[in-house]
């Protein structure tokens, strides 16, 4: 039993995307089939055929015979490009080389149907039969098939004209053939089905993620718009303080390039200062805004999941280590008269102090949590350990309302040490102050991109 | 007695302390006068981790201060609430007196070391001799 025959008038029939759709790409063009009308055509490997709802055209397997009866099919619509179904003649084959066949076409048609081809033709070598008593089992695996249009559409043809041609019957060989090939079209077919499945959950999350997405925005739009009113009583969650931190740095960046700008002209120091007591304002408001979201969700303020890693990495309570801004500072303010760097002195060591007492404040805070949440009840009745468990938790819950204190305190004191940083030096210092601040840590946070995208042994 | 320390009192308070009554028990009085027993005095809770905090930053500057544990005196309560209508904050403690004269919660503390006018209050009133 042979295979079909090539037929070279039509190398653009087996490039048909319609047998397999495994890729998606083709099956735009097919749409325009739905205006198929039946008719006779005939294939081995009709099994292998995934058959849409809005198609017309079946393909049946015959002994030896291919018959595509193109006549009164419409491809009017049609792209005539490669990869299109052409049925302009018929296409009768008997057998033949059929991997030459395919191999043929490969050339001729786009990538897409290329992976198309190689699947026919790989159940196609398998079978060598025209035996054809497939068109019930077809038409009742359309229906099973039967799905949205993604599929480009083979018309099925009207089974009566094909019965005239299925009169004879195949030997063992060519049934087993065919259920093989029957077969490796279900599973196909089955594989299918899952792959668009999956596509249409895919689909649905992402769906659902956009609108979570601008449900949020909109929320921090609200706050962002309310706070200026001086209460933002609209959930300032996690989220919104996320969302506000991100537009503040935006604005921060957007500043310090002014004042660069400003520098770099020589501009009188009047000029300057205009600059310097908009960055400045700037931080307060920052300072506002951490202070607000850490009465709303201290954790969220604390665990600095809005830094990038690096910057977390150096963290102290929530934000930046005041002593460490002095440091890094260094001698790049000078000159400095005598006052000036005593002043700068004083600062370093005040702050230091703070810091390690507020540090002293937060271990007693952790220790005492610790000892409350341990401490074990022997109580005499359960009601009384319940009771005794409630107690604690009360307690527990009342030392951790004070982090948000601390958290409150930690931001005060990085606030307080910029304005007196602002108070010791010149206009022209503090602006060179506030360069060399933001110059850190802009590449502390570009240390992050790096390290988070370094490639990985 | 009472009525005599009154004026030194009154004037210590400063800014913050309005005109009070004469009144033996009151609690606020009570304050004044502890206050200004000692150079530096914090009045505070035992349980209290930002009192605690307080503490360690005077302790680490090498003053030694005079704590009052409100939680530890019998009349602490009432001063407490004193203390919290003084303040306005909604906590009542820590605060700080210097030289009998109020300086304030754990930030107006702070405030005043950046800017660097605690050392000068401290070594006025005798807690600091570097």
């Amino acid at each position: 039993m042979q295979s079909f025959k090539p037929v070279p008038t039509n190398p653009e029939l087996y490039s048909h995307s319609s047998f397999y759709f495994r890729g998606d790409d083709t099956q735009t063009r097919f749409a325009d089939l739905g205006e198929l009308e039946h008719s006779a055509t005939v294939f081995p490997l009709d099994d292998a055929l995934d058959l849409s709802p809005s198609s017309i055209f079946s393909l049946k397997a015959n002994n030896n015979n291919f018959a595509v009866v193109p006549n009164t099919l419409h491809y009017a619509t049609m792209n005539t490009g490669p990869g299109c179904l052409d049925l302009g003649s018929t296409l009768s084959g008997t057998g033949g080389e059929q991997p030459y066949m395919y191999h043929h076409h490969k050339g001729t048609t786009s990538s897409g149907n290329n992976g198309h081809f190689e699947n026919w033709g790989d159940s196609a070598v398998a079978e060598h039969s025209q035996q054809t008593d497939t068109s019930t089992d077809i038409e009742t695996e359309d229906k099973n098939h039967l799905r949205g249009a993604q599929h480009g559409a083979l018309v099925v043809v009207d089974s009566n004209s094909i019965e005239q041609a299925n009169g004879r019957t195949g030997d063992q060989k060519a049934l087993r053939r065919l259920a093989q090939n029957r077969e490796a079209a279900r599973k196909s077919r089955l594989r299918k089905k899952a792959y668009v499945q999956q596509l249409e959950n895919s689909r649905l999350k992402l769906s659902q993620l956009e609108q979570e997405l601008q449900r949020a925005r909109q929320q921090g739009m609200l706050v962002g718009l309310s706070g200026d009113h001086g209460h933002s009583t609209v959930g300032s969650g996690a989220l919104t303080f996320d969302f506000e931190y991100a537009r503040w740095l935006d604005e921060h960046q957007r500043l310090i390039h002014e004042l660069r700008s400003a520098m770099n002209s020589h501009l009188v120091d009047n000029g300057l200062k205009i600059h310097v007591d908009s960055v400045m304002t700037h931080y307060d408001e920052i300072f506002r805004l951490k202070s607000v979201a850490a009465k709303a969700d201290v954790f969220h303020m604390l665990s600095g999941m809005w830094k990038t890693p690096a910057e977390r990495c150096f963290m102290w309570l929530g934000g930046f280590r005041s002593s460490e801004l002095l440091k890094i500072l260094g001698n790049q303010l000078e000159p400095l008269t005598d006052q000036q760097l005593m002043g700068i002195c004083n600062l370093q060591q005040s702050s230091q102090q703070t810091e390690d007492a507020l540090s002293q404040g937060m271990e007693a805070l952790q220790q005492s949590l610790v000892d409350t949440l341990s401490s074990t009840t022997h109580g005499s009745t359960v009601s009384a350990d319940v009771a005794d468990y409630m107690g604690q938790m009360a307690i527990a819950m009342g030392k951790l309302a004070t982090l948000q204190d601390f958290l409150i305190q930690a931001d005060l004191l990085r606030q307080q040490t910029l304005q007196q940083l602002h108070r010791i030096l010149t206009t022209r210092q503090t602006a060179r102050a506030l360069l060399v601040i933001n110059d850190y840590f802009s590449r502390l946070r570009a240390l992050s991109s790096l390290w988070l995208a370094r490639p990985r042994d | 007695m009472q009525y005599q320390k009154e004026h030194y009192q009154a004037e210590s308070w400063g800014y913050y302390m309005p005109v009070r009554s004469m009144h033996m028990t009151d609690p606020l009085e009570r304050v004044g006068r502890l206050a200004s027993k000692s150079a530096v005095v914090i009045f505070s809770v035992s349980s209290c981790c930002m009192c605690h905090a307080v503490k360690r930053l005077f302790c680490g500057m090498g003053v030694n201060p005079t704590v009052y544990e409100l939680d530890q005196d019998p009349r602490g309560k009432e001063i407490e609430r004193a203390l919290m209508r003084l303040l306005g904050n909604s906590s009542a403690v820590p605060v700080v007196f210097i030289g009998g004269k109020l300086i304030g919660a754990m930030d107006r503390v702070m405030a005043s070391h950046i800017n660097g006018s605690l050392v000068p209050l401290l070594k006025e009133a005798g807690a600091l001799w570097l």
